[in-house]
């Protein structure tokens, strides 16, 4: 297994993992995160499948960033985990997975976390003066009007997840 | 024409021209904008704009329940929407550590297939009409027709199935479904061999194609590239093979690789793929038949709603209706990432549970967003014209990219 390997070679780069229904997961620290990308991708895991990040809402450190791995050779996938604060930046991947250029671009956008070192650190998806980021969990699930620059005071649904809860 | 890659002789930003590709080209199909720089008919740099379509598809997930959100998977890749239906139950059950009963794993390889193959159909036959063979299109859009006659035959619904359900699926097929899907069986590989008469040896479809939006396996596999894209540069991965799943082991058929990760290739690779799923749907049919009648559904009130004969005739299963159309499913906690071969590569979803009705997290991965973040690196140095027919082979699915 990859995560024993990391282990050995990079002791004390894993701070967390866990497995559930066969999805293994390890979470590194973001000091650490080139190192250890640097060691799975020459032990076969090249390609990049995905990117993201999961808000954890109130929880410190606030984000998770989320790779997703695959090792063609042995079709063993992997989910690495960076821990993050809001503002705080992970290192970019795009040196080593040219994927990673529009998926951090993605997460950027989305949550708002800064990638050191993208070459092209713009928005992907909405547009450059957009308010907010529209992922995080204190962002309203009705958005309320981009096109208005001032807050006209209605909210259709502003606490959305009540509706549901 | 293959070797068509000419360095720009002028540098000066004054020679450059900018042209808006999109988003009322037709190519574009009314939701891409690529910024193109042009110098003279030469490409210098391409800029894709994507978010026209931005529905927060993501966002929504997170406030509907697991089950509500089966119909928001319809409207990622609409030209194949049953087989995101399955690919997302199939995450779903995944989290919750459950198995769909036998007729049902092929029931859902069944509309998968034929989801594959109407998905190549439109990709083929929309790519010949933005070439400017209109005939292959007229043949294989006859086709695609009888493919939703087949969806909705079985799900009600001939775009926007929401076929399946977490546990199983929705409903078995009537009875009139089968003879139809034999008859299918027959007249479409015909018009298959047809295009391919049309398009495999016309030259001008050769020159349009051949050489164009070639690329290696590396830069493929670094690209993210998956599914006939990533198979049309040599790479033999399918995931119906590497990682199976449904029972896909059981099933007889060849993985289509090409050389050259060109235009041509992709369309040979998708052509060879349709006859591949022919051999599947053949398959499913024999076994169907094995199989005999059974549940669609588990047997499972906690996951699935009891049938509506007991709903309104027993208090039992009207409770259980009632606490998972007002609670949900008990989740576990914990998350997962399932992965399925879609028509155009790895459609993967990432569920994380907090245990609550609904998804704490659901993040989509679009097989065609990190292909078309190759766009740029295809289309420099190559004329106009090769834009088009490499934005049409890379099957480019606004719903999906953009979510």
């Amino acid at each position: 297994m990859v995560i024993e390997r990391i282990d050995e070679q990079l002791p004390g780069a894993i701070l967390d993992r866990h497995a559930f229904r066969g999805d293994q997961t390890i979470v590194v620290g973001r000091e650490r995160l080139l190192e250890v990308v640097d060691f799975i991708y020459r032990e076969g895991f090249q390609q990049l499948m995905d990117v993201t990040a999961v808000d954890g809402g109130q929880r410190d450190p606030r984000f998770d960033v989320v790779y997703h791995l695959l090792n063609l050779a042995s079709q063993e996938r992997l989910r690495l985990k960076v821990r993050v604060a809001d503002q705080e930046s992970v290192p970019s991947l795009t040196a080593r997975f040219k994927s990673a250029d529009w998926s951090e671009r993605e997460v950027a956008d989305m949550f708002g976390i800064p990638f050191d070192g993208h070459p092209d650190p713009r928005r992907l998806l909405m547009w450059e003066d957009y308010p907010g980021h529209p992922l995080r969990k204190d962002y309203p699930l009705d958005g309320g009007d981009a096109f208005c620059s001032q807050d006209i005071g209605v909210s259709y649904a502003p606490d959305a997840r009540s509706l549901n809860g | 024409m293959a070797e068509l890659n000419v360095e720009p002789t002028r540098t000066s930003d004054s020679d450059r021209m900018i042209v808006n590709m999109g988003p009322s080209h037709p190519v574009t199909h009314g939701t891409l904008h690529i910024v193109l720089e042009l110098e003279g008919e030469i490409i210098v740099k391409a800029t894709p704009q994507i978010g026209y379509l931005h529905r927060g598809v993501e966002k929504l997930g997170e406030n509907l329940t697991y089950q509500q959100f089966i119909p928001l998977t319809d409207r990622l890749n609409y030209c194949s929407s049953l087989m995101n239906n399955v690919g997302y139950t199939l995450a779903v059950e995944k989290l919750l550590g459950i198995q769909d009963p036998p007729r049902s794993r092929v029931l859902r390889v069944l509309c998968s297939e034929l989801a594959r193959i109407g998905d190549h159909l439109v990709c083929i036959g929309i790519n010949a009409v933005d070439i400017g063979a209109f005939t292959a299109f007229l043949y294989l859009f006859k086709e695609r027709e009888t493919i939703y006659d087949l969806f909705e035959m079985m799900a009600g619904q001939r775009l926007h199935s929401s076929f399946t359900r977490i546990g199983g699926l929705f409903r078995d097929i009537p009875a009139e479904f089968e003879p139809l899907c034999e008859q299918f069986l027959e007249s479409c590989p015909r018009a298959v061999d047809e295009m391919e008469r049309l398009l495999t040896h016309n030259p001008i479809w050769a020159d349009r194609t051949k050489g164009v939006g070639a690329i290696t396996p590396e830069n493929a596999i670094s690209w993210g590239y998956t599914g006939p894209c990533l198979r049309a540069a040599g790479v033999a991965q399918d995931l119906r093979v590497a990682q199976p799943y449904l029972d896909y082991e059981t099933y007889d058929f060849d993985v289509p690789v090409g050389t050259t990760g060109d235009v041509y290739d992709r369309y040979l690779v998708r052509t060879e793929e349709m006859r591949q799923s022919f051999r599947i749907v053949r398959q499913c049919l024999a076994k169907l038949k094995e199989i005999g009648p059974g549940p669609v559904i588990i047997d499972d009130y906690k996951i699935a709603l009891p049938p509506k004969e007991k709903v309104y005739t027993r208090m039992e299963s009207l409770i259980h209706h009632f606490k998972l159309i007002m609670h949900g499913i008990d989740m576990p906690v914990g998350e997962v990432y399932s992965a399925t071969e879609a028509a155009n590569g790895e459609l993967g979803f990432y569920l994380v549970s907090d245990g609550t009705k609904a998804p704490y997290r659901i993040h989509v991965r679009p097989p065609c967003f990190p292909i078309f973040s190759s766009f740029d690196e295809q289309v420099k140095g190559r004329l106009i014209a090769d834009a088009v027919s490499i934005l049409g082979a890379m099957n480019i699915i606004a719903g999906e990219l953009d979510r």
